[in-house]
């Protein structure tokens, strides 16, 4: 296993997966708790706009795709605020007009075009090391944001009622949170692919939900998960030879599914067990 | 003298061209305990949320301790109605409690550490001291309603609003309850919205009936009027409000002296 780290794309893949599951850790928590997975899915596949227009105007894939992305992010998340009850199917059709934006610029690029498909379900192997230190210093980024902010992140997310009253200032955080959450995504479908990407989201935190007894333990939990999910994922595709972004998720989801079946089982066999009553400090 | 801390005049407020509250006013005085009845849709919960600053009046004002609604909210402690919300988030009690502390204008990650030992203090107050550490979803509704409490608390609020606390807690939780509110208004003011007739004319001071418009009752007494005016009856029979007591009907006694 080992002998494939003497390979810097191996390497750098490595990397880029460990920087993708903290990045995915700390939002993908946000996101979770929140209850924005379809938004966050809507800026995935409306990202597909962005990575077409790059092309067709020559940009680089990070100028152009997150411009882009940034600004569909933008919309949604106006709308989500304003008319929560059309949010959803705004967001559809952002997500669908985005991602055949995206297809029609590509064919409208003449020349070479480069295979769509690593898009699709990311190039892990192929991350040059230049984005990795984009991905360093974007993960610094949200480490900064989400400690700075703590406080008001979980007020926002838990009581946002209360956290008016508080004087906390939603809007703008709720913005913020949003286009980092566009820089999150954008960055991470180099690595698990844009139809991936909600996996590794939202698949690391659902698992620790149940556990953490704090949002900064969740993001913990969800990172060091999502790492080790990178890890057996990377593996697997070197040794079986076959795409990375793809068994990475693959090995999050059988992750997943047994921990569902497990903790049903116990979940289950405690309620069929004897009651135990808990402390209660009720006055007669 | 008894300083106002709450000053309601002459508000009107209404959407989608639907008056909700007509010409409101009231005075909520230091050391009050003021029970805020009326009908569902009849305007309570709408005045809270006015009192709160988290709506504006189409006209007249709202000024809590000279100052307008909007810029004082942090002078009222707030308990709302939903207990049952978000059971499944990743944080304890005393996590929620020192919410209650959260200012814009200091700003780090960790509490101090005499933010916690005062969020310790007020849930000790509320008798859920030992559920510090556990997880929200964990605590019964009662327990859950007192860590909210708590943290509407830790606020150092100089009123209290309470929004039909006892809402999905059984009758012994409710009498018990109400005993609570009744020792913590020696020191707070407290305005509760509630449809428990019963429990709150025993223990409060005033009653407040807020159908569209508002009246100020300075007495704890419920009257029978009061109760048709709130809640009419509309057929013989099938009275939403049934309050048999001693006898009398309609009329909710504020002693049991044994009589």
């Amino acid at each position: 296993m080992f002998d494939a780290l003497q390979y810097e794309f191996m390497r750098n893949a490595l990397v880029a997966g460990l920087l993708a599951s903290v990045i995915c850790g700390i939002m993908g928590t946000l996101v979770v708790v929140n209850r924005i997975v379809f938004l966050s899915g809507g800026i995935a596949h409306a990202a597909y706009g962005g990575i077409g227009l790059s092309f067709f105007l020559g940009w680089p894939y990070l100028v152009g795709t997150l411009g882009f992305s940034f600004t569909a992010a933008m919309v949604m998340a106006a709308v989500s605020l304003k008319a929560k009850h059309r949010a959803d199917t705004i967001i559809g059709v952002i997500w669908a007009v985005g991602m055949a934006c995206g297809i029609i610029l590509l064919d409208l690029t003449p020349g070479y075009n480069v295979d769509l498909m690593s898009y699709l379900f990311g190039s892990i192997l192929t991350v040059p090391q230049a984005d990795l230190w984009i991905m360093l210093i974007v993960g610094a980024l949200i480490a900064g944001f989400v400690i700075y902010f703590y406080k008001d992140l979980l007020a926002i997310s838990y009581d946002e009622e209360f956290a008016r009253i508080r004087g906390v200032p939603i809007r703008a955080l709720y913005f913020a949170l949003i286009g980092l959450l566009a820089v999150t995504i954008v960055m991470v479908i180099q690595v698990v692919g844009l139809i991936l990407v909600i996996a590794l989201l939202t698949i690391p935190p659902f698992m620790v939900e149940k556990y953490a007894k704090s949002l900064f333990q969740m993001m913990m939990g969800s990172s060091l998960l999502g790492a080790v999910f990178t890890i057996c994922g990377l593996w697997l595709s070197y040794a079986f030879d076959l795409t990375s972004g793809a068994s990475i998720v693959l090995v999050a989801g059988i992750a997943f599914l047994f921990f569902f079946l497990v903790d049903h089982l116990i979940v289950s066999r405690r309620h069929n067990s004897k009651y135990v009553p808990t402390a209660n400090p009720k006055r007669s | 003298m008894q300083d106002t801390i709450v000053e309601i005049k002459n508000v009107w407020f209404g959407y989608n061209g639907q008056t909700v509250l007509q010409d409101v006013s009231l005075d909520i005085r230091q050391g009050d305990f003021i029970a805020m009845i009326g009908p569902n849709g009849g305007g309570k919960t709408t005045l809270l949320k006015l009192m709160l600053g988290l709506l504006k009046p189409a006209s007249g004002s709202i000024r809590i301790l000279g100052s307008a609604a909007q810029n004082a909210s942090h002078h009222i402690g707030y308990v709302s109605q939903d207990v049952h919300i978000n059971r499944s988030f990743p944080i304890t009690a005393v996590d929620i409690v020192l919410m209650g502390k959260l200012e814009p204008a200091k700003r780090w990650a960790r509490s101090s550490a005499r933010d916690r030992r005062e969020a310790l203090e007020v849930l000790e107050r509320m008798e859920v001291a030992a559920y510090a550490s556990s997880k929200i979803g964990e605590l019964s509704g009662g327990q859950r309603q007192r860590v909210f409490i708590a943290r509407a608390l830790v606020t150092q609020p100089k009123v209290l609003l309470l929004d039909e606390p006892t809402a999905s807690i059984d009758p012994k939780g409710q009498a018990e309850f109400y005993r609570l509110l009744k020792e913590l208004n020696k020191d707070i003011t407290i305005l509760v919205v509630s449809h428990d007739l019963v429990a709150i004319s025993t223990h409060v001071k005033s009653v407040a009936c807020v159908n569209k418009r508002l009246h100020h009752h300075h007495q704890a007494e419920i009257t029978g009027e009061m109760l048709e005016e709130m809640y009419p009856c509309v057929e013989e029979g099938t009275c939403p409000v049934e309050l048999v007591a001693h006898g009398l009907p309609h009329r909710v006694l504020k002693y049991h002296k044994g009589q």
